[in-house]
């Protein structure tokens, strides 16, 4: 299955390793692997849980088959009667942590490629059923049944594995996208099946009334598409509805946890810290800063909170929520454009991060300072705005050097450039320019 | 329309009214947001600009009702939430039509949203509305912003500005279409600066002209916005998976 070998933590053997990890008290229960598997999954998921390699309990089955078939009857049994196990998605077992890596280095490399393994048992088969055919000796008569037995086995197995694909589909919620195969699979095995019933109802002589046979067996599945028909149409369609909406409620589910856990949190805050105007717009702004990632999640955004930004965009709106919290000034942002962060770049988001801070601080009262950051070409244009009182770079006593060296020293020193000016209606304005770094590829 | 009472345009209102406040003018408004208490947020905040005349005819708080009281009201400028119980404000912009296309009185519309992502802004404005401004807008802003609009004029955020900005950045693209799918240079630059968080004024300040020229550069980046360049921002749009 495609999209199947990305999903690791399915485990091929649930209860090898699992049991012991989740809880000691349940008893090690048999089941079939879904994954790695050959045919049923009978052989790997029998060696998991007795922990010897899947080769042997597969020689051991084989030698069983020569004995009359033996080994064919008991793993049949053992298709039948095993549940299929996928580790990690029943909520009952976590992901268990395989430590033989061999088998799981192996187990991946089938998973990633199913049809070579598939392809390689059933030619495996094939031949082992040549040989006991060859080799067994019984009368005349019967001997001519085995190959339409064998014909039949061929298709149940596949209209089998099929089952069981669908259900571990179904578990991991693999896409639709194969249910033409899935069909012609099924249809495969119905006429392999068929075709050995046949044979069988042929030998026994009565070939002359084959047509009619056909035809009785012909009416009677009509009969019961048509009396079931509907029923099984019914039931699908509920089943799907019903798994609409056990989606639906599950995304609810989400947004409620989300919504309880930051905003309830913050909306209590908020009333203990009432009488600090500061601290309320603080967290109020916080607060929908995070709800807004949360619900419009621009791209890019889905990253972890801890590493470090990597383009423009993400710098710019990492140092603006930063000053924003910590000042309890609002700051908004608007990005035009965005790149990848270099050396100078880096150094342009230090200094416009300068630039905020000083602008949260002295021109904060005016409301909000607004951050506008454009990637054009090979230039980068950060201006950082407030509406406050004014500033004055020559009034300022040559001893202050914040803003000479962390903003525009800074700059000067990356090979960019920074300019303050006063707004005509008050407020300061800090433009930074730098270019980008020629691409090295 | 019933004229308005007090004489009191000659009080000057605060900074960024630009030709709004000619006297007695009087904007009748219908407000749509499926939030009650925004509404009366809303309301109330206008209620303290009163002087320039801003009257609230009718509110609506889903599409049905907003189709219904627009209609019976023909207020000259709606104020438009973008998500709305019954399809949403790109719902009710089509269903007006119509009386947006009026050549006698034209209704306008406004989007006020608390909603900032792309998908939505870009939806309304190509809808047609006449502005897109954010929830956090001040009262005084605001009423500015809807005298704006009645004037036929497009009122932009700085978010806005952005938006449009990032649209046509892409100056890579195939030499599309006509110039109508470009902005000019000039226009560039007021978009800029809008984005930057400076008003009308302030703009023509920094540009050395007037803010009528401010507005109606402004203005036709909006056309621009809606009636072309279909091309271009639905490639955008395909790049954001907007679409």
């Amino acid at each position: 299955m495609p999209g199947w070998a990305g999903r690791v933590n399915i485990d091929g053997m649930p209860d090898a390793a699992a049991v012991p990890l989740a809880d000691p008290r349940l008893p090690r229960k048999l089941y079939r692997s879904s994954d790695g598997r050959w045919l049923g999954g009978v052989a790997r998921g029998l060696a998991g849980h007795l922990g010897l390699p899947v080769i042997w309990v597969r020689l051991v089955f084989v030698g069983l088959f020569m004995a009359d078939g033996l080994g064919a009857l008991l793993y049949a049994a053992f298709w039948f009667f095993v549940p299929l196990g996928v580790g990690g998605v029943d909520a009952q077992r976590p992901p268990a942590l395989t430590t033989e890596t061999a088998a799981d280095g192996r187990r991946r490399l089938v998973a990633r490629k199913p049809d070579k393994g598939q392809i390689a048992a059933l030619l495996l088969m094939v031949v082992v059923a040549m040989v006991f055919v060859g080799k067994v000796n019984l009368g005349g008569g019967a001997k001519a049944y085995l190959w339409p037995t064998v014909l039949v086995g061929a298709g149940v197995a596949l209209v089998w594995r099929q089952a069981d694909n669908a259900r571990r589909a179904r578990w991991v919620e693999v896409g639709r996208r194969r249910r033409t195969l899935t069909l012609l699979r099924s249809a495969a095995g119905v006429l392999l099946v068929t075709a050995g019933v046949s044979g069988i109802f042929v030998l026994q002589g009565s070939a002359a009334h084959l047509g009619s046979v056909l035809q009785a067996a012909l009416a009677v599945l009509v009969g019961i598409a048509l009396l079931a028909g509907p029923y099984l149409v019914r039931m699908t369609q509920d089943l799907s509805e019903e798994r609409l909406m056990r989606i639906r409620a599950q995304e609810r589910a989400e947004v409620a946890a989300h919504v309880h856990d930051s905003v309830l949190h913050t909306l209590t805050l908020i009333q203990r810290n009432a009488e600090s105007a500061n601290e309320v717009r603080r967290l109020a702004r916080a607060q929908e800063r995070d709800l807004r990632a949360w619900l419009y999640k621009p791209e890019g955004t889905g990253k972890d909170e801890a590493d470090e930004p990597d383009t423009l965009a993400e710098a710019v709106r990492r140092n603006a929520a930063e000053v924003e919290d910590k000042h309890g000034v609002p700051i908004e942002v608007v990005i035009v454009g965005d790149c990848p962060l270099d050396e100078g770049l880096t150094a342009q988001m230090q200094a416009a991060r300068e630039a905020m801070v000083n602008a949260a601080k002295y021109g904060g009262d005016g409301g909000a300072v607004q951050v506008y950051a454009e990637v054009e070409g090979r230039t980068v244009f950060v201006s950082v705005r407030d509406r406050g009182p004014g500033f004055d770079l020559d009034a300022i006593p040559g001893d202050r050097m914040g803003v000479r060296e962390s903003i525009i020293g800074r700059m000067e020193r990356n090979g960019g450039t920074a300019r303050l000016r006063a707004v005509p209606d008050g407020g300061t304005e800090v433009e930074l320019e730098m270019e980008r770094a020629e691409k090295t590829s | 329309m019933s004229d308005a009472k007090e004489p009191s345009g000659s009080a000057e209102p605060n900074g960024g009214v630009t030709g709004a406040d000619a006297p007695g003018r009087h904007v009748r408004v219908v407000l749509v947001d499926d939030h009650r208490m925004f509404r009366t947020g809303v309301q109330a905040e206008i209620g303290q600009t009163e002087r320039t005349g801003v009257e609230v005819v009718g509110e609506a708080a889903d599409v049905d009702q907003a189709i219904t009281v627009i209609t019976a009201t023909r207020p000259e400028v709606v104020l438009l939430d973008v998500h709305l119980p019954g399809g949403g404000g790109v719902e009710v912009l089509r269903r007006c039509a119509p009386l947006m296309a009026d050549a006698e009185q034209p209704v306008r519309f406004l989007a006020l949203s608390v909603s900032d992502a792309a998908e939505d802004v870009i939806g309304v404005i190509r809808g047609g509305a006449r502005g897109y401004v954010t929830k956090t807008i001040t009262g005084t802003d605001l009423v500015n912003s809807v005298f704006r609009v009645q004037e036929g004029d497009a009122v932009f955020s700085p978010r806005l500005a952005g938006f449009v900005l990032d649209a046509f950045a892409s100056t890579d693209a195939p030499p599309v279409d006509e110039d109508l799918d470009r902005l000019t240079q000039r226009e560039r630059e007021v978009l800029r600066l809008i984005a930057r968080g400076y008003a009308y004024k302030e703009i023509a300040k920094q540009l050395f002209i007037s803010v009528k020229t401010v507005e109606s550069h402004v203005s036709a980046v909006l056309r621009k916005l809606q009636l072309s360049n279909r091309h271009e921002l639905t490639r955008w749009a395909t790049a954001r998976r907007l679409v």
